[in-house]
């Protein structure tokens, strides 16, 4: 094991971005992704990261510059929160439907309106169908490290799609962990010089980005579909690699407690850290009880979700955003969706917790396992749907 | 249907869908789509070239006879070399059926 350093999670991510040798940066500042921006342009300007740093005036310029060097065969980043994904919207369908491998660590915060700086998974969730690899990390080492790891996914032959890494704001991106930074040495035989299987070339002209017609547009998007699929089996081949190389073992579906559990809390992001440490508790003092932090949440690891919730009774899904008038947070919406295909008869119990920033306690946790068990022994939920947690009535 | 055939499953698709070799509009003949084409007055016309200079397709030539020729295969008979003419020596007409 290399030495900890006590960095900011934004500082570890720009970092790792300087340990993977990114050709091409762009991005436009925004709470809370500010940190991650600076110290890059900082490192660029200080001649330790041999990369473009392209100063744009709005977020659609910052990814439709990402395009063009990716495009054009440099590896590419940018990083984002909120309004700034949401002007970014465009653009998220154009990288991913060209299957240009731009990496973007996407500092979570709530959408405006109201106006909230602050964290949850709004922002995300309105672009789940972007079409990009989407991971979410629990802590700092995390996002460092699957910083460097969505390169080589992204760039992978097979894959050639762009990959969202999203870490919450604030709780992370301004959070100060201990977090082993690798090598520059072993970063170098993790993650070899981008190899393109196409680009612009003046000396080979190709169109990147026809038109596709009604011929064209259903493979396009078939194409688009199985290469996410089969990026399943590259991202746990790199997570293989990146264990022996690190020691660190990254899963789809990372979980505690669950093999004997009769409850799973199921989540995604920092909270599940929050839910980790209440699940210890719980079972220190007899609780069958157990979580399951969704990391990898597109291509959705249907199979490791399964299996990891086999024995379960019951499901408590924490989601971090609201589909208004949907049939739940988009996580519980998804989860409902998977277990009536595979014809699955476990209860569902749904809550919305830290919103626009609304902490979440270790109590408010415990509070969700006592409903759950509650209605596991047959007591009536309150209502029907899901429950906000927190909500003053 | 047939004519799909000449298109690739989804599988060849080029990645991005990407059009792999240069030059692949000249194969589009875009002269399809029109309803209505440029014709040229010679007696009025004076060989300026605004027309050759506006038109979006690139597709007005002067040929051996000294005057504009639109190439009716890429033409789509938008009529902007109609609009910028100084003389009003070109005329939109209609298409037959």
């Amino acid at each position: 094991m290399g030495k900890l350093k006590g960095m900011e999670v934004s500082i570890a991510i720009a970092e790792a971005v300087k340990l993977a040798r990114c050709d091409v940066i762009s991005a436009y500042p925004i709470t809370p992704q500010t940190h991650v921006v600076e110290h890059l342009s900082e490192l660029v300007a200080n001649g330790e990261l041999d990369a473009e740093f392209i100063l744009v005036e709005s977020e659609h310029s910052a990814l439709s510059a990402c395009v063009g060097a990716s495009a054009a065969g440099a590896r590419t980043f940018t990083s984002t929160s909120a309004q700034g994904l949401a002007l970014m919207h465009e653009i998220l369908f154009i990288a991913s439907g060209l299957r240009l491998p731009i990496v973007m660590a996407l500092a979570n915060r709530s959408l405006s309106a109201p106006l909230s700086i602050w964290n949850d998974h709004s922002d995300t969730m309105a672009e789940r169908d972007c079409g990009w690899i989407q991971f979410f990390v629990e802590n700092g080492q995390e996002a460092c490290d699957f910083t460097i790891q969505a390169f080589k996914i992204a760039e992978n032959p097979q894959v050639s799609l762009p990959v969202i890494i999203n870490f919450d704001g604030f709780i992370l991106s301004h959070m100060i962990e201990p977090i082993e930074l690798p090598s520059q040495e072993d970063v170098d035989r993790f993650l070899p010089p981008f190899e393109p299987v196409r680009k612009l070339d003046v000396s080979k002209p190709r169109t990147i980005g026809p038109v596709g017609i009604p011929e064209i547009y259903t493979e396009a998007h078939m194409a688009q579909e199985n290469a996410i699929r089969q990026s399943l089996e590259v991202i746990l081949t790199c997570w293989n690699e990146w264990e022996r190389l690190c020691g660190r073992k990254y899963e789809p579906v990372a979980t505690y407690g669950t093999e004997d559990a009769d409850i799973v809390f199921v989540a995604q992001g920092a909270l599940c850290e929050s839910i980790r440490t209440t699940v210890k508790k719980l079972r220190g003092e007899g609780e069958k009880v157990g979580i399951a932090s969704i990391k990898l949440w597109r291509p959705f690891p249907d199979l490791h979700f399964l299996k990891v919730i086999e024995k379960a009774r019951l499901i408590i899904v924490v989601d971090r955003a609201i589909s208004f008038g949907g049939p739940g947070g988009p996580l519980a919406s998804e989860i409902k969706g998977l277990l009536f295909d595979k014809g699955k008869n476990i209860k569902v119990v749904e809550f919305i917790a830290g919103l626009g920033g609304r902490n979440v306690s270790i109590g408010d946790i415990e509070g969700m396992y006592r409903k759950a068990k509650g209605i596991l022994k047959g007591e009536k939920a309150k209502k029907e749907g899901f429950e906000i947690i927190g909500l003053r009535v | 249907m047939g004519s799909e055939n000449k298109f690739p499953c989804w599988e060849d698709l080029p990645v991005g869908a990407d059009i792999p070799v240069p030059g692949s509009s000249i194969a589009t003949k875009t002269g399809l789509w029109r309803s209505e084409r440029p014709e040229w007055d010679h007696k009025k016309c004076i060989k300026c070239g605004v027309c050759v200079i506006f038109c979006p397709e690139g597709c007005i030539e002067f040929k051996e006879d000294g005057y504009p020729h639109a190439d009716l295969d890429y033409c789509k008979g938008c009529g902007i070399c109609a609009r910028e003419c100084f003389t009003g020596c070109i005329k939109l007409v209609k298409e037959k059926e």
